[in-house]
């Protein structure tokens, strides 16, 4: 145990730290991504598992074929939002269920992955040889591009999500039967919410694919995971922080924080030692957590378990 | 104004579930005509609502509004000639968005919805007024979610949002139902000063006889998907619940004791 503990350097926990911090950002978009499907429309979208690899794919290929970032950029984008487009006519069109309709796309993208890729499960791109947007070698500037790219979304979403188009989209998730007696085609606002979100999880997975230098079918694995731990790991810190205080565009860079935060809680755990392989139960037993810790809170107001013998009073 | 040309329903149709909910149903309003819908249990009082409304497509016949054939519009397309308030209050606005989220949403009824602002400052002080007609105090809370309302002031507000944009023809569910006696004839009291104000075309259900009676200018009884009774203007006025009772029994064929459940005071 000692020898544990001596084998722990709070030096070198301090150095992983920006790197944290970066790789969060971008899970913290990613997290915006799901945002749309999870909050705004009420439905767990699977896609973006696939989505995210998508988007790396794409944006490592095109660079590799001389393409200029932005350009692969915005390819990678399209290519979410065609996912995104496929769930959703998946689940409008042919009646498959939300969920069953994510997990079908996110199969298929699987394989289509593969191919994007040239049929080989990773595909690396060097910082040295190409003019990349961000990448681990410069922290720093790491940092600042995915803040910036964070910034930039969350005001895009403050905008679209108050107009006409987007409140129709909040309308649809919060009471389809009312938005349907309002004129709105609920199944347009499935299918478009679905598209940004996948439009977004892809770009979050295309500066990935930058930061870390490589595109790995497997990057996206989980990733709907990881995300639902930035929202909720945000919207719960942010609402006890700030309370009352808090709107939509305070809940949204919360959101990307949670994305930071998630993130360095692996840094830390890493950091101790644990074998990374455990990540994912990790993550998995920390997202159960915060998503059953409102009904708990509930439950300890109200509970049936209270009324037992004796127990009433002390309500 | 609304024009229901021998439509007829059937749902689960060749199963043991097999219900003939409409049968030829023909109804004829004119524009300004508030009818009250009386009828048991089955009767496919609010399966003609649905109809109209389109929750789903009709077996047969013909649904035309204002010179407009509805028939195969789907429902998202006909709210913009409708009005439409639910029995359930929770139904008929978006709990988690504000109170002004909601009227702007229903002010852009049947429009397209772009990416202009969801809200103008105009429409703000538009929404001040009308909350304020109601009465409730609801004025100073155009910033609440909607979720925090209770279920009389959500219905008073469902109902003016199916009014804010003047609908051709205002369907009202049951929309008291729900709601405790006090609330319920308040918010009975505003559907017929809205309907009066705006001379609106409204089909109302209700399970309450004296507010059918009291209520428009014209009931209809409704038995086994088909209309049994249509009455209006000074023949109306003249209805005591002891004639609906009488004319219920006589025309369904169904013994008293019966009509005393299906309808009740």
């Amino acid at each position: 145990m000692a020898a544990y503990f001596a084998s722990l350097n709070v030096l070198k926990l301090l150095r992983s730290m920006p790197g944290g911090i970066a790789q969060g950002l971008i899970w913290g978009l990613m997290a915006l991504g799901l945002y749309i499907t999870f909050r705004l429309l009420d439905m767990a979208d699977l896609t973006v598992d696939g989505s995210f690899t998508t988007g790396g794919a794409v944006t490592v290929m095109l660079i590799l074929a001389g393409w200029p970032v932005w350009a692969a950029l915005v390819i990678a984008v399209l290519a979410g939002l065609l996912a995104g487009l496929v769930t959703g006519l998946l689940h409008t069109r042919l009646g498959i269920p939300a969920i069953l309709a994510g997990i079908l796309t996110q199969l298929s993208l699987y394989s289509i992955n593969l191919r994007i890729m040239g049929m080989s499960a990773n595909k690396a791109v060097s910082v040295d040889k190409y003019r990349l947007l961000l990448s681990s070698r410069n922290i720093p500037a790491s940092i600042l591009t995915g803040a910036v790219f964070a910034l930039i979304l969350v005001s895009i979403y403050y905008w679209y999500f108050g107009t006409e188009q987007g409140s129709a989209i909040r309308a649809t998730g919060d009471n389809p039967a009312m938005s349907r007696a309002q004129g709105i085609n609920v199944d347009r606002m499935k299918v478009l919410g679905l598209a940004f979100s996948n439009g977004i999880v892809a770009l979050s997975g295309g500066l990935m694919s930058q930061y870390q230098g490589f595109a790995d079918i497997n990057m996206g694995r989980g990733a709907i995971v990881i995300g639902l731990a930035a929202v909720i790991i945000g919207e719960v810190i942010g609402g006890a922080l700030l309370r009352k205080y808090i709107n939509f565009y305070v809940t949204l860079c919360f959101v990307v924080i949670g994305g930071v935060l998630y993130y360095l809680v692996i840094v830390i755990v890493l950091w101790l030692k644990l074998n990374s392989n455990d990540l994912k139960l990790f993550t998995a037993v920390v997202v159960a957590l915060f998503l059953a810790l409102p009904y708990l809170r509930v439950q300890r107001r109200s509970s049936f378990a209270k009324l037992k013998k004796g127990g009433g009073q002390n309500a | 104004m609304l024009d229901v040309r021998s439509i007829s329903k059937t749902f689960n149709p060749g199963t043991i579930n097999e219900k003939k909910a409409l049968s030829g149903l023909s109804l004829h309003l004119d524009p300004g005509d508030f009818v009250t819908v009386i009828g048991g249990n089955g009767a496919g009082k609010s399966t003609l609502l649905n109809a109209i409304a389109g929750v789903w497509p009709v077996d047969e016949g013909r649904i035309v509004l204002d010179g407009t054939d509805i028939t195969s519009l789907p429902e998202y397309k006909r709210a913009f000639l409708i009005g439409r308030v639910f029995q359930d209050p929770m139904m008929g606005t978006a709990p988690n968005m504000q109170l002004e989220e909601n009227l702007a949403l229903a002010r852009r009824r049947g429009q397209r919805r772009g990416l202009r602002w969801e809200l103008t400052k105009g429409e703000r002080e538009e929404y001040h007024e009308r909350l304020k007609a109601l009465g409730l105090g609801l004025e100073d809370r155009l910033k609440a979610k909607v979720g925090l309302l209770s279920g009389g002031q959500r219905q008073a507000l469902t109902l003016l949002m199916a009014a804010l944009r003047k609908p051709k023809l205002l369907l009202l569910d049951e929309h008291t139902a729900a709601l405790d006696p006090a609330t319920a004839k308040k918010v009975l009291e505003l559907s017929d000063s809205i309907v009066r104000e705006d001379r609106l075309t409204t089909l109302m259900i209700t399970h309450n006889m004296s507010d059918a009676i009291r209520h428009g200018n014209r009931l209809i009884m409704m038995n086994e998907g088909e209309i049994i009774l249509d009455v209006r203007g000074e023949e109306k006025a003249r209805l005591t619940k002891r004639d609906l009772m009488d004319k219920f029994t006589q025309l369904s064929g169904l013994q008293m004791e019966n009509d005393a459940m299906l309808l009740s005071k």
